[in-house]
């Protein structure tokens, strides 16, 4: 298998507990793969596995031919976000972004910061501290913090939850023109409309397995009829 | 290359080959050790800087503790010199275990080290960044201690306590490394506060007793051959547990 | 799919076995090495009958500080390096046998100083490292107690092992900072053999006994461990 990220039969336990079992799955430069699945399905393990942030006790992960985890120079093409938002709450949103982009090596972090701050419409906050804000504006900082240098592998934990509206369309937004400038997006939610809306792919985990993989039709995702097959499928499983 | 590993249930770790890696879209630079661990530490410090509380209390601690010392002593049976040294670096060790408590608590709180850790950042240069934050934080303890115990303990005031100062760097330097090292250990624990200290209290005897002797002998104007063998102990510590704990640090995070 | 359980590493589920024959043989040993110093073995001369502790007392030490540190190192050193979960049952084992042969060594030797310098508690070079390394290897045990995740459990106390190997020098040079009250060593000084032969017979079987219930123990713990973990593994499958 070739392609942009790669994973064959990649396992992952926690002690005894096997927590994601064989999973394979290609995906080419611009795909987004939506990975739907009740709690405790190993859908955040096989995401930091995914990234290279977990070693996988069998299987291999690839990002671009090269295994996971990686070096320095295969972390760079890494975005995390998840409903945590990795930032420190006492400085301000430019200070964490700086923080950020001056972390991954960013060459000219002031406009590199300019530019993804204004691209999530935080830029009026800049110079506030991050607790100040609120949760929707604290989820948008995070989302400038992961994509200020550019990633080409953006991996996301349930980045909507406590988004408002707008922040939900900034993130859709962003994670489109991601998916446009040809990084490989995955990206884990709740919410199958928001899922769908986006995924090039998907996949649905239950008890460390994907039961099932799908493609987007032409078309598009039947929201309603992916609806009642995920519940059919999972059904059980929570 | 697989079979062994999973028998062993070792995490499989394979070399990388292949095609170049896709440029990010943002032009970048290789990461760089020391400009790393600046950056962290420079961020520990401004978050410290900006919150203050963390300071302000190990400082009054600091300050309260030596106060209380010196109105528990019976000034016709302990003389100052033989009690003052003993007084300066329990005291350390207390303020320094109050101030490493918080370096990883800002790391968990929001999981800010999951995205430092998904950055191109090596292991070893975040333990030496938030090495570097503690160190720095616990001399300005000290920078506040050590004259307050000249001053309670009505000390002379002479050429000796710039080698005291040089014992408290000294020292700080081996206590910060283990104590950075424990912290993270500890931070992956529920009661991180409370073990903390017993994980790091017995590492830390062979920093505070030769510290606190070499400062009797500096203080009691005796030459400074004297303090040689505990200076000695204090520079050795330093150099094996600065470097054993910097190559241990990554093996504290999950993998 | 394939099911992947046949090449997951699960500890054989064998039961335990009701009698332990090592353990048995050591204890026999043990009680012999006992025997002989207390009844076959003419007390010295200028200590008198408490010098007899002597032979708990050192053999202890010598398993206690020397040997069950070494092994919790190790152990600990090459869990990280091949992640066998064996090898953090090892180090385990050794850890809590260690901590029960380290508590002995400062009870004797409280007991002896009591008799010989008058005080059950002296700050003693030797009595204090013997205290630190009891406090390391007890903040292991709390350590390994106080995390619940099985891999970070095995992970974090791996750390704290081999760098407690490390601390072991510097507790001695900080301590002999001090000067002490402790007898010097009398066994290897081959210019002045302060022991009579028959003595150092006694002391050799003694330290021969002891090693060999510091092992049979660290066994039984081993196997015991064993068993949990493979029962933990049948409760999580």
């Amino acid at each position: 298998m070739s392609g942009a990220l790669v994973a064959s039969g990649v396992s992952r336990r926690f002690g005894a507990r096997t927590v994601v079992r064989e999973v394979s799955l290609a995906l080419e430069a611009g795909d987004c793969l939506a990975l739907f699945g009740p709690n405790g399905a190993g859908k955040t393990t096989l995401l930091r596995l995914l990234g290279g942030l977990l070693s996988p006790h069998s299987g291999t992960v690839a990002l671009h031919g090269h295994t996971l985890p990686g070096e320095a120079d295969t972390r760079r093409l890494l975005g995390v976000i998840s409903h945590k938002s990795m930032l420190y709450d006492a400085l301000t949103v430019r200070e964490n972004v700086t923080f950020a982009a001056e972390c991954q090596g960013v060459r000219d972090v002031r406009a590199a910061v300019d530019a993804v701050l204004d691209r999530l419409l935080v830029r009026d906050r800049e110079h506030q501290p991050v607790r100040a804000l609120s949760r929707g504006l604290q989820q948008r900082v995070s989302i400038a913090r992961a994509l200020v240098h550019g990633p080409r592998l953006v991996l996301l934990d349930e980045p909507y939850t406590g988004l408002d509206e707008v922040g939900a369309r900034a993130l859709t937004e962003a994670l489109r023109a991601l998916k446009a400038s040809g990084a490989t997006v995955v990206l884990i939610t709740h919410n199958l409309a928001e899922g769908l809306e986006l995924a090039t792919h998907t996949a649905i985990m239950r008890e460390g397995q994907f039961v099932h993989e799908s493609e987007r039709p032409a078309h598009g995702f039947d929201v309603a009829m992916y609806a009642a097959m995920y519940r059919e499928l999972v059904a059980g499983g929570e | 290359m697989t079979g062994p590993a999973i028998e062993t249930g070792a995490p499989v770790r394979a070399r990388a080959t292949a095609e170049a890696l896709p440029s990010v879209t943002v032009p970048s630079r290789a990461p760089s050790f020391l400009g790393d661990t600046w950056r962290i530490a420079r961020k520990d410090l401004l978050i410290e800087f900006r919150t203050r509380s963390g300071f302000l209390s190990t400082a009054v601690f600091a300050l309260i503790a030596l106060a209380i010392f010196r109105f528990s002593w019976d000034p016709t049976a302990v003389n100052t010199l033989d009690l003052a040294p003993g007084v300066l670096w329990v005291i350390f060790t207390f303020a320094g275990l109050l101030g490493l408590n918080r370096s990883f608590g800002v790391e968990h709180a929001d999981r800010a080290l999951d995205a430092l850790l998904a950055s191109p950042v090596s292991r070893e240069a975040i333990f030496a960044g938030k090495a570097l934050g503690n160190l720095v934080f616990l001399l300005g303890v000290q920078a506040l201690a050590i004259p307050t115990l000249g001053l309670f303990f009505g000390l002379p005031l002479g050429p000796e306590w710039l080698m005291v100062a040089a014992v408290a760097v000294l020292a700080a330097v081996g206590f910060v490394a283990v104590g950075t090292l424990f912290a993270a250990v500890a931070s992956n624990t529920r009661l991180a506060e409370m073990l903390l200290p017993m994980l790091s209290l017995p590492f830390f005897m062979p920093v505070v007793i030769p510290a606190a002797q070499a400062t009797a002998r500096l203080l009691g104007d005796q030459p400074l051959s004297e303090a040689v063998p505990a200076l000695k102990i204090l520079a050795l510590f330093d150099i094996v547990f600065v470097v054993a704990c910097t190559l241990a640090f990554p093996f504290t995070l999950e993998e | 799919m394939t099911s992947v359980s046949a090449i997951e590493s699960r500890p054989a589920t064998r039961p335990l076995p009701m009698v332990d024959w090592l353990l048995v043989l050591s204890l026999f040993a043990v009680g012999g090495a006992l025997t002989r110093a207390l009844l076959y073995t003419p007390a010295d001369a200028a200590l008198g009958a408490v010098q007899r502790i002597f032979y708990i007392h050192v053999p202890s030490a010598i398993l206690g500080m020397y040997v069950a540190c070494t092994i919790m190192a190790i152990g600990g050193g090459l869990y990280l390096w091949l992640k066998d979960d064996r090898l953090d049952r090892i180090a385990e084992s050794a850890a809590e046998v260690g901590f029960v042969f380290l508590t002995v060594v400062l009870v004797t030797g409280a007991i002896w100083g009591k008799s010989s310098w008058g005080t059950a508690w002296a700050w003693e070079p030797r009595l204090m490292s013997a205290l630190f390394l009891w406090f390391v290897v007890l903040s292991y045990l709390v350590l390994r107690d106080a995390l619940e995740n099985p891999e970070a459990r095995a992970r974090l106390s791996a750390v704290l092992g081999v760098l407690a190997l490390l601390l072991v020098p510097f507790i001695h040079m900080t301590v002999y900072l001090f000067r002490g009250l402790h007898p010097e060593p009398i066994v290897l000084q081959p210019s002045k053999p302060a022991m009579s032969s028959e003595m150092l017979g006694t002391f050799g079987y003694a330290v021969l006994a002891f090693t060999l219930l510091f092992f049979a123990l660290v066994r039984v713990r081993y196997q015991w461990a064993t068993a949990r973990d493979a029962r933990l593994a049948l409760e999580q499958a």
